[in-house]
């Protein structure tokens, strides 16, 4: 029996999911090494992994968050400045504290400048840097282009997941192979499909999904398998509809900003008691960057680099092209009844700061109301969100 | 009468040509002449100069905003619009000088009809071009350039994207201009590109020499201008002519950039623009000259062979843009700061790391560990802005200089090996 068949009840499934989510001695990811300890796993850095090729090479992909407001800054501080985004520091931070001793690679997507920038400070740290041969892994910095229009970028981006490919095969002594590739390409598809019916069920009835519980059941995804990440939903999904909804005032709100670096779950929770129902979000939006499912039949790289240039969400990492980032989140808005807006950015997040500006003037100017703050990892004290989001919420049910 | 004939002609000449051609931005829209709008890491200019294009590179508008102590005003404004404090001080001061009516110091820049971003180790330039693409409602083209990355040498699939989003931004260009793609005249360009290049490699090591005829950090963001802004024409080969004529001078009459060089250092990060002087000065009172400086390597790096290529235009252009000092990985980044130390004989690394540029300042703290811990050499970590004026404080910079120096001298006097 698998753990979470042994919990009955929504709130029991949900507790343990967030206690896996905050226990930076990643319970799940030691188990799965310990079952057959030849396996490898692969750390992802945020926002974008194609983690279907890490996991058809027999690895593990475990997409790191920081270190959840559960790690003090110690030994980072040396290497990163403090100007710089909680994630990329608090992740150092578990890399140099020996919290990460599992891991055996790591990829770093080209999502900010940060983040390129850490690869380098990754690679001279753990591969055969000062850390030593103890903590050493191997680091594979993934360029995912920024020209997505361009014909170019097709073939060029199949002969980076090519690349990662050859990368994996000799990291884990297993090649990639189209079947197994394919197969993977299955099994993320599945895990988006629940992931979708579970947000589906929620903008129907968010006082029934509260954000945070639906948060902390997708999230956990981050540390399980693939399988057993589409085994616990299932499961999420049928302990979820028994659960009794509350009644109470609320207003649908849009959460933007949150879809690399994680906000504290205390903050979700302060949202939604102030009466914010979160109905649309890009939290933790890499497990669900593609809407629709990717083709499991043809040359299996060429169809995933085709999904990641043509067939994404937006995000502020991401290049829309010929698409908008603004009309984007209006039509999310009309589709969803949402009646505001939460600019949540990650203090010192440029991508997340520097969107906001141009998305909240979309959003006012199609008369929506918005509210903005800056959250970090470390944050203790929600009472200021918390009355900013009330103010918000009366304004919307009371005056607007 | 001075008894020297061409001291000061790098600083002077590179001042009016700066002029002269923020006088043709300004008559641009006059004369019909279309406007592209370009970073300056990696630039590819001589493409946008073959279909008649006049460039303005805003990273070197907003420099000028600083220098000239009006980038607080212009970033104030841009805070004011939503931008938060923490993003990039370039990008605030430029959307304050675009919503003033883009007159700034310089005059009034024109307005854009393509944006070329050239996406070469700065994610920031995206979100930069994003929000002017909108405000100006131009055409926006991203050119995707990848990081040089983990020591790997230079990837061939890496020069084959750039060079195919080229021919591509050459349509482009085609297509709006009305001009043909004329290779041979790009190839003509080139031939100057390289002719300014080898001139400014020769000026960039004769600061190997003891002492030193040149700043490479002070003097440099002066004398790196015109082959940033201006290369590909004839008139930028014969300043780099002029300029290395004053180093000659220099070197012949031991003349250097302090009356006498006591420390050598190698200068990692970008300069503090709006107190530029004084903190000039924080390092001349100790006589310190900077021999080699990463900052002078922000739109290229040629001084270890690279080149425009007159026989291989679009593919040495690509390699150009791959290769400037933000698009490499740390990797990268440390073996050349090593090997500056190494050759240009410096006592110490200065570190200025920079808020507003991330590109620049993640794993700049690292790289202080390695130095002063694995190396031994000696590193003095100094943290404001490049932009914004309130990052800068001086009692506190000039502290931490004037302790690092004092150490050094006095361990210098006493003959150990200096620590950091």
């Amino acid at each position: 029996m698998q753990w979470w068949e042994t919990y009955t009840t929504w709130e029991a499934l949900v507790a343990r999911c967030r206690a896996l989510l905050l226990d930076m001695t990643f319970p799940t990811v030691r188990a799965w090494k310990q079952q057959s300890p030849g396996r490898r796993v692969v750390g992802c850095f945020p926002v974008y992994t194609p983690q279907e090729i890490l996991a058809a090479a027999g690895a593990l992909p475990v997409s790191l968050f920081g270190g959840r407001g559960q790690m003090e800054i110690d030994h980072a501080d040396s290497r990163i400045q403090s100007f710089v985004c909680s994630i990329a520091r608090s992740t150092l931070e578990l890399g140099l504290a020996g919290h990460l001793d599992w891991m055996d690679g790591f990829v770093v997507p080209s999502i900010c400048d940060v983040a390129r920038n850490l690869s380098g400070v990754w690679q001279h740290n753990f591969n055969g840097g000062p850390q030593g041969p103890g903590k050493s892994h191997r680091v594979f910095y993934l360029h995912l282009p920024q020209n997505v229009d361009s014909p170019a970028a097709d073939t060029y981006y199949r002969g980076e997941l090519q690349r990662l490919s050859h990368w994996l095969a000799e990291l884990t002594g297993e090649p990639v192979t189209d079947g197994a590739l394919r197969a993977a390409i299955g099994l993320a598809n599945y895990n988006r499909e629940l992931l979708s019916e579970l947000y589906t069920r929620r903008a129907a009835r968010p006082e029934q999904w509260p954000a945070s519980h639906v948060y902390a059941v997708a999230s956990v995804g981050s540390v399980l398998p693939r399988a057993k990440h589409n085994a616990l939903l299932a499961r999420a999904l049928a302990l979820g509809e028994k659960n009794p909804p509350p009644r109470r005032d609320f207003v649908r709100v849009a959460l933007c900003g949150a879809f690399c670096e994680q906000p504290p779950l205390e903050l979700l929770d302060a949202l939604e008691e102030a009466g914010c129902a979160v109905v649309d979000d890009d939290l933790g939006i890499g497990a669900r960057f593609f809407p629709a499912p990717v083709a499991c039949d043809g040359d299996p790289l060429t169809t995933l680099a085709g999904a990641y240039l043509h067939k994404t969400v937006l995000t502020p990492v991401n290049n829309p092209g010929r698409r908008s980032r603004s009309a984007d989140l209006l039509r999310r808005c009309k589709d969803k009844a949402i009646q505001g807006v939460v600019f949540a950015s990650p203090k010192f997040c440029e991508p997340a700061l520097y969107d906001a500006v141009l998305l909240k003037r979309a959003v006012e100017a199609a008369g929506l109301p918005t509210l903005e703050f800056e959250y970090e990892e470390k944050m203790s004290v929600f009472e200021s969100v918390r009355m900013q989001a009330e103010t918000f919420v009366e304004s919307i049910l009371f005056f607007s | 009468m001075s008894r020297y004939q061409y001291q000061d002609v790098g600083r002077e000449l590179q001042k009016t040509m700066l002029g002269n051609w923020y006088r043709r931005l300004e008559n641009a829209p006059r004369n019909g002449t279309p406007v592209a709008y370009l970073f300056i890491s990696g630039n590819i200019c001589e493409l946008l100069r073959l279909f008649g294009f006049e460039v303005v590179f805003p990273e070197v508008n907003a420099l000028q905003c600083g220098i000239k102590k009006v980038a607080g005003e212009f970033i104030l404004k841009a805070e004011d619009l939503g931008y938060s404090s923490d993003v990039c001080g370039y990008v605030k001061n430029d959307i304050g000088l675009a919503t003033s009516g883009n007159r700034g110091p310089f005059g009034t820049l024109p307005r854009p009809d393509l944006l070329v971003c050239n996406y070469a180790g700065c994610n920031t330039y995206i979100k930069w071009f994003e929000a002017l693409a909108e405000h100006f409602g131009a055409r926006l083209f991203l050119l995707d350039v990848p990081y040089r990355r983990m020591g790997e040498t230079q990837r061939r699939e890496d020069v084959d994207y750039v060079v195919a989003q080229l021919e591509q931004l050459a349509g482009v260009c085609a297509e709006m201009t009305g001009r043909a793609f004329d290779l041979a005249r790009l190839s003509a360009m080139l031939e100057d590109s390289r002719r300014a290049e080898d001139l400014w490699v020769r000026i960039l090591q004769s600061a190997q020499r003891r002492p030193s005829p040149f700043d490479a950090f002070f003097e440099a963001v002066f004398f790196m201008a015109p082959i940033y802004v201006l290369r590909g024409t004839a008139e930028c080969v014969e300043y780099y002519q002029a300029a290395w004529k004053e180093i000659e001078e220099r070197i012949a009459h031991r003349i250097g950039p302090v009356s006498q060089e006591r420390f050598r250092v190698v200068l990692e990060g970008p300069p503090p623009w709006p107190h530029f002087r004084s903190f000039w000065e924080l390092f001349k009172h100790w006589g310190v000259c900077c021999v080699a400086s990463t900052y002078s390597k922000v739109g290229g790096i040629w001084d270890f062979g690279l080149r425009h290529d007159p026989a291989r235009p679009l593919e040495s252009l690509g390699e150009y843009a791959l290769n400037c000092y933000t698009n490499w990985d740390w990797t990268l980044r440390r073996q050349m700061l090593e090997r500056y130390v190494r050759d240009y004989h410096a006592d110490a690394l200065v570190i200025h790391s920079v808020k507003s540029c991330r590109a620049f300042s993640v794993g700049q703290a690292d790289v202080r560990e390695y130095f002063s811990k694995s190396l031994g050499v000696p590193t003095l970590f100094l943290e404001s802005d490049l932009a914004d004026p309130r990052y800068f404080a001086e009692a506190q910079i000039r502290n931490r200089i004037d302790a690092f120096f004092e150490a050094l001298e006095h361990r210098r006097l006493a003959g150990a090996r200096p620590q950091a």
